[in-house]
């Protein structure tokens, strides 16, 4: 199955939330009209997207459809998707580069999948041929460093560790220090779920980040924010403090293979243009996939088919 | 004092009703386009604290017919009187406190619980053997997720740190195995109490929710809880409704509530369910499990803040004698960096500052967290240790501290000179609005207002 297919397949749910839902609205209407766009709205508010942001797409739109002269209602969607599309931009952003070893720091609140992306993420830097070593930052959470540890064994990476309550900062220290003496291509490192609004566990952030940057100017090259996609509008109030704290060059949206709408990119990306580099579709360790803007806004609007799931 | 800050219960969603009303002032009856305005304010409150939609379309509605026509009584404002259906109509939606488990008359009590991945189901699990020990259940923790790596490690770790034994069989056994042969140890070892942890699953995951539904026929759990991250977005109304569907749920545990989200999923849960939010989770540590209050939950969904439970928190922890010696001081302002130094202590017996400011209405709103933000219970050990390396000579008499007296403080508490500057400082602020305190005292039984800035900024010297 080829990676439009596997995404589409995913997001076949987050579709029938959205773009059905939106197909139904426009097919039950004969015109453009005021109750139309209030449906529109609706529906871009319950994938998430927020009112605020829902609130402009449909200013924008209304905007578009008078300036193009736009008449027929299921017109509406192809344009909205073009709206979206402008705001997501159309090209994937790659990983940053740097090093060696590129430093890449996985940070995120309680549960978002961090664990789990960085196994993946760890696979899909050894699939392009480079040098992986895991760091367990997560020195927190019971048993974090031991599910780490699995993650490790599943696909041969050697994880650096400390043991359980020791400071983070030192173990990013010695496993960035392990990574140049064993020439490894990236440097992957765990952090600690915690809750964006807890000062004192993002400054124990920060100092991650100095240790890194003093001892290797540049790192880390890459922080990526895990987001679950299951979150609502405090995704962007994560989005904000993260980015203050690390930096954040990067999110990854997990768990969208449910019926979540992960829509609060949309707003995030309007609002802080950080963009999404990965999304997590599934269960298995190459469930991991580069995001493409074009591609996820095209499947969130196919319509040719309405496989269901 | 109380009464006071009952008042600043008027901010965030208030405000803005507040402002909406304003040009209403001295109109006698809420008319429809009054309300519309209002009700406008009061979606994008609860959108934005990610209520359902649909949930919020009923909603508004509801209170739209209650609200048209109302007489506004004497003694509010129209806003006030909006807030006051608002409020009363999401209270009554949340329902009563049902903090309870449904204990069997036959031991042991079996509680399950169940949720998406990530919500928090084993740190869940742990914290309510914790929180129900205490009312003398002896509890067993049986650990029944078999996928994700190392959770029965983790399940395993946090009841050794608890003193609460765990069962589990390794990951190579059926969960529903587990779940029966645990139920037999816990008969067998005197356990009255068993908590299954389960694997977090998608709910349209058939084959995974087909496995919930095994266990549920194999022991019959008398309580079936959903637990469900606060922050969830508008899917909590489907993930709701599939587990209450397929499974029957008793209650739900709402998590990571110490955070900034408004947790309008626990709203809209129990709206599309009927099932009450027994338990929030409030922090990382263990006894960070609370009873869900959601009259309370109804004013932070609205940005209102948890005014009563730091009310409640400061009446608990505020010793009365104290605080009677401390006014009686104030008023012959005899306030010395003592009392300060035990004021702080009192402050910081109410929890960490952080949880502290999230139940202060106004704070929640994100420009004002930022500048409390940097607020560290760090900060306080040091003023702490600054005040302790005084003379009692000092201590009384803060003024006459000069230069060199200063430098042999900082070297005594490992502090700076600057930071002894500024803790002086922090201290003659306190003083003058402790001053200004017990003149305001005698205004407001007159109707004064509290001063919107009592709580905030960083000057402040509470904090």
């Amino acid at each position: 199955m080829g990676i439009f297919d596997r995404l589409k397949q995913s997001l076949t749910r987050t579709r029938q939330g959205l773009v059905e839902k939106i197909e139904t609205l426009v097919s039950g209407h004969k015109s453009i009209d005021d109750d139309l766009y209030e449906e529109l709205e609706e529906a871009l508010i319950q994938a998430d997207v927020g009112m605020d942001t829902a609130v402009d797409l449909i200013a924008d739109l209304r905007r578009e459809v008078k300036a193009r002269g736009v008449r027929e209602p299921e017109q509406l969607t192809s344009l909205l998707q073009e709206l979206i599309g402008d705001i997501l931009g159309q090209e994937t952003v790659p990983l940053n580069t740097g090093g060696p070893p590129a430093v890449i720091m996985v940070v995120g609140v309680n549960g978002v999948g961090k664990t789990t992306t960085i196994g993946k993420l760890a696979r899909y830097c050894q699939s392009r041929g480079q040098r992986v070593l895991l760091a367990a930052g997560d020195t927190f959470r019971a048993a974090a460093i031991d599910q780490l540890e699995i993650w490790g064994q599943r696909t041969g990476i050697t994880v650096i560790k400390h043991r359980e309550g020791a400071d983070p900062a030192a173990v990013a220290y010695d496993a960035l220090q392990a990574a140049r003496s064993r020439g490894a291509d990236v440097l992957i490192i765990d952090t600690a779920g915690r809750l964006h609004t807890k000062s004192n566990l993002m400054e124990e952030l920060k100092k991650v980040g100095r240790v890194l940057g003093r001892e290797l100017p540049g790192a880390p090259h890459e922080v990526l924010l895990v987001l679950d996609a299951t979150t609502g509008q405090n995704a962007i109030s994560q989005a904000k403090l993260f980015g203050q704290a690390t930096g954040v060059t990067g999110i990854v949206l997990t768990k969208l293979d449910g019926t979540a709408r992960g829509g609060v990119i949309i707003g995030i990306r309007r609002e802080l243009d950080i963009p999404v580099k990965f999304i997590g579709i599934g269960e298995s360790v190459d469930d991991l996939r580069p995001f493409h803007a074009g591609e996820f806004v095209a499947a969130l609007f196919d319509r040719r088919d309405k496989e269901t799931v | 004092m109380i009464k006071g800050v009952k008042q600043m219960v008027f901010s965030g969603l208030a405000e803005k009703l507040q402002e909406t009303f304003r040009r209403l002032k001295g109109k006698g009856r809420l008319t429809e386009a009054d309300v519309d305005e209002a009700m406008k304010e009061v979606k994008r409150a609860l959108l934005g604290a990610d209520v359902n939609f649909q949930v919020v379309k009923k909603f508004v509605q509801r209170v739209k017919e209650r609200a048209i026509g109302q007489d506004i009584l004497d003694s509010l404002t129209p806003g006030q009187q909006v807030i006051k259906i608002v409020r009363d109509e999401l209270a009554a939606l949340m329902g009563g406190t049902q903090s309870k488990i449904n204990v069997s008359p036959k031991p042991p009590t079996l509680v399950m619980l169940v949720g998406l991945h990530g919500a928090g189901k084993t740190t869940s699990a742990a914290k309510l053997a914790n929180t129900l020990r205490k009312t003398g259940r002896r509890p067993l923790l049986v650990a029944g997720d078999v996928y994700r790596p190392a959770a029965i490690k983790q399940l395993q770790v946090l009841g050794q740190q608890l003193d609460v034994p765990v069962f589990s069989m390794g990951d190579r056994q059926s969960p529903v195995d587990i779940a029966r042969a645990a139920v037999e140890h816990a008969v067998g070892t005197g356990r009255d109490l068993v908590i299954i942890d389960t694997a977090g699953r998608l709910q349209i995951d058939q084959e995974m929710m087909d496995e919930l539904a095994a266990i549920k026929a194999a022991v019959h759990p008398h309580e079936i809880l959903l637990v469900v991250d606060a922050m969830t977005g508008q899917v909590a109304v489907n993930v709701a409704e599939a587990f209450n569907s397929r499974l029957g749920l008793d209650g739900v545990i709402l998590t990571k509530l110490d955070g900034d989200a408004r947790g309008g999923a626990a709203l809209s849960m129990k709206a599309v369910t009927g099932c009450p939010v027994k338990f929030a989770g409030v922090g990382e540590k263990l006894d960070a499990l609370e009873p869900f209050h959601p009259d309370r939950m109804a004013d932070r969904i609205l940005g209102m803040g948890d005014v009563l439970t730091l009310i409640e928190k400061a009446q608990a922890s505020f010793d009365a004698d104290q605080v009677a010696k401390l006014n009686q001081k104030i008023k012959n302002v005899e306030f010395t960096l003592d009392d300060f130094l035990e004021q702080l202590q009192e402050v910081r017996k109410l929890g960490p500052i952080q949880q502290i400011i999230g139940m202060i209405p106004g704070l929640g709103s994100m420009k004002k967290m930022k500048e409390l933000g940097d607020i560290d219970d760090k900060e306080l050990v040091y003023v702490e240790a600054i005040i302790k390396s005084m003379t009692p000579w000092e201590r009384n008499r803060p003024h006459e501290i000069n230069g060199s007296r200063r430098r042999r403080i900082a070297r005594g508490s490992g502090t700076s000179v600057q930071q002894v500057n500024s803790v002086l400082k922090q201290f003659e602020q306190t003083k003058k609005m402790m001053r200004q305190f017990s003149e305001m005292g005698k205004s407001m039984k007159k109707g004064g207002r509290v001063p919107g800035n009592l709580f905030t900024g960083k000057g402040n010297p509470l904090f």
